[in-house]
């Protein structure tokens, strides 16, 4: 794959360092801190200009609070975002930074001003930014996305559809001729028929646009048609990085594992006997010492209580990056020889 | 040849109201005693009101009902009183999308599966209670005699989903309907309850009804599928026939948009368009406008509804020819 080869051999379009966002607990009548949810705990990540990075976890794994960070929606406790060599703070403002990533959001119709038509919509943040010809610029991307201006322009988000909407709010990310575009659980909220119009239609801009998509989702059949690399989280961490291929036919990490055997088998003939994990996710608020994961693993050995794994290559100069004991010969895991036949 | 647990007859519900919807159009449907069917849709296909009409939930003042239903040989469309509450949730149950609004905040979870015992048991309470603990253990919750005193909120999501099927289940249901009772869920989670669904319809003998729309769902839960469009069934088999040799257009594009071992980068086939309103009643192929094989005749009336098998139909002109690749 040409995006991957080029995000060995030049230097990452998007480089997340060490992100970290904790959001306190008040309660009580005093109002004090009670607790503090780990949202997203030290997470990295690079991405090459024209990569597709999917990432993937359950609910309260972090990643759409990684999403809003990389926006700055919400604001980051501690780390770095640095976009084409020039880093959040000192080199390049947030609205600088806006400009260059926009988001597209899983609800159509909640990310929509609904007093405004949608050609204002999309023409709105190219006005903000100083952009030539707004207007313009929102009625030719709005044919791009395959909704005819002279139609659609005055219309307001509730008379469409909710496919329909999906392709305003891509069209209105794209009026600002964005260099990433965070889709987080873009297509989810759409009936499979229309999700694939949609993906059909992600796929051609970011060709003809020349995009780098952050591709967050649940789905993983989705995720995996769309990415050239995965991203695995788990209660605000990354346990694992990979080229699509590398991950889907062998998953390092215990908890890529067993996501990956929780997808139905599309096979009547050979269904799903076991399932892979019981119990839910733990609550971020209060997560496991150690590994995270050690609650649910069933690899999980007296080492992963008390030591936290680091993310590291699985080989050397390998594009794997697992975050597991079992992969580190040095941790202390009796299973860890054996590593990657595990 | 055994007598069918549930028959429903050329059905039609109409919501009445400032705008009319015409959400089920002649919708016929035999289910077995003991057999799992999945009702496989979009949204605005009326799978949920096909379920909604066999619990008689449906507000009667705005809705137009006719067609028969026959549960077990009883004609539930014209049941009242008495009758009708003891075949809601006694007969049949159903297990919600959300069990969070499902369950009733106020009370315990114990209670509230207590209660529907008593109701349709005639048992007192200290039974009913022993019956619930029963269920929570069934349903595999951890600690349950410690869960009965939980009040909804203080339950996982996945927890609540158990209590909810708990609940539904208590009463011995012969049918049980269970509306997307995983869409909620994350997948480590989705899976468990569904082979805990399995195995308890195994253990129970109950025919299900389960509404969901995703195809891997449907394929992990059931014998039989039948594939929704705009009202009505368009293709019916078990599952199959239908994963292996699908023969309706729509189901055929559904099938391609499920992006199961899909290579990356392949175009994908995506069915154009989107649903019809439903504010007139079809007089023709509710699928002709999307259609990639549609035929003059497809957009003047009605599909015929062709059977290559037993219990096999497909309401489709064209069934049996594949979409031609481009």
């Amino acid at each position: 794959m040409s995006a991957t080869d080029t995000a060995r051999s030049t230097a990452p379009l998007l480089s997340v360092r060490e992100l970290k966002k904790h959001f306190p607990i008040h309660g009580g009548i005093l109002g004090r801190q009670q607790a503090v949810v780990q949202a997203v705990d030290g997470v990295s990540f690079e991405v090459a200009a024209g990569e597709t990075l999917g990432i993937v976890g359950e609910s309260g794994c972090g990643k759409s609070t990684t999403a809003k960070l990389l926006i700055g929606l919400t604001q980051m406790d501690e780390g770095d975002i640095v976009l084409d060599g020039r880093r959040l703070g000192p080199d390049m403002s947030l609205k600088a930074l806006r400009r260059d990533i926009q988001m597209v959001f899983q609800d159509s119709y909640a990310s929509l001003n609904p007093r405004m038509t949608i050609g204002d919509s999309v023409a709105f943040g190219a006005r903000v930014q100083g952009l030539d010809d707004p207007q313009g610029r929102a009625r030719r991307l709005m044919a791009r996305v395959g909704l005819d201006p002279d139609r659609f322009a005055g219309r307001y988000p509730h008379e469409l559809s909710g496919g329909q909407r999906q392709r305003v709010n891509i069209a209105r990310a794209l009026a600002m001729s964005p260099k990433v575009v965070v889709l987080d659980e873009a297509v989810s909220a759409l009936d499979k028929s229309v999700e694939a119009q949609v993906l059909n239609l992600l796929a051609d801009l970011r060709e003809e646009f020349g995009l780098t998509y952050i591709f967050i989702s649940h789905d993983l059949n989705v995720v995996r048609y769309i990415s050239d690399r995965i991203l695995v989280m788990y209660l605000g961490e990354v346990v694992e990085v990979a080229p699509v291929d590398d991950i889907w036919n062998a998953p390092a990490h215990p908890y890529t594992r067993s996501l990956f055997s929780a997808m139905p088998s599309m096979d009547p003939d050979n269904r799903t006997t076991k399932p892979p994990l019981s119990g839910d996710p733990p609550n971020p608020i209060d997560p496991p010492s150690g590994c995270r994961f050690h609650t649910r693993c069933p690899m999980a050995s007296e080492v992963c209580k008390r030591k936290h794994p680091v993310l590291g290559r699985m080989g050397q100069g390998s594009p794997h990056w697992v975050a597991c004991h079992l992969h580190d010969p040095a941790s202390g895991h009796p299973k860890a020889a054996e590593g990657a036949s595990v | 040849m055994t007598d069918p647990i549930l028959q429903i007859d050329n059905l039609n519900v109409r919501f009445n109201g400032k705008r009319t919807v015409h959400a089920i159009n002649d919708l016929s449907l035999k289910l077995m005693p003991g057999e799992t069917l999945a009702l496989l849709g979009e949204s605005g296909s009326g799978k949920s009101v096909t379920l909604k009409t066999l619990l008689r939930l449906l507000p009667e003042r705005r809705t137009g009902l006719d067609g028969s239903i026959a549960f077990d040989g009883t004609d539930i469309m014209t049941l009242s009183g008495k009758r009708l509450r003891s075949y809601r949730g006694g007969d049949v149950s159903m297990v919600f999308q959300e069990p969070a609004l499902a369950l009733d905040p106020v009370y315990t979870v114990g209670d509230q599966i207590a209660e529907a015992v008593m109701r349709h048991k005639g048992v007192d309470k200290s039974e009913a209670m022993a019956t619930a603990l029963d269920m929570l253990t069934r349903v595999r919750i951890p600690s349950p005699e410690r869960r009965l005193k939980n009040y909804p909120h203080e339950l996982s999501g996945g927890m609540r989903q158990r209590v909810m099927i708990a609940l539904a289940l208590a009463c011995r249901p012969r049918l049980l309907l269970a509306d997307e009772p995983t869409t909620a869920l994350d997948a480590t989670v989705q899976i468990q309850i569904l082979l805990l669904l399995r195995e308890l319809q195994r253990e129970f003998g109950m025919a299900v009804i389960f509404v969901t729309h995703d195809i891997g769902v449907a394929v992990e839960i059931s014998e039989r599928i039948a594939v929704m469009y705009a009202g009505q069934i368009v293709e019916e088999g078990t599952t199959r026939e239908v994963i292996a040799d699908p023969q309706h257009p729509y189901t055929q594009g559904l099938l391609a948009a499920n992006l199961h071992d899909v290579a990356k980068g392949t175009r994908l086939d995506a069915i154009p368009g989107a649903p019809p309103s439903l504010e007139t009643r079809p007089d023709a192929c509710s699928f002709a406008p999307r259609c990639p094989l549609a035929l003059p005749a497809c957009r003047a009336e009605l599909p015929p509804v062709k059977t290559p098998g037993p219990r096999r139909r497909v309401a489709c002109l064209r069934a049996g020819q594949p979409i031609a690749a481009e």
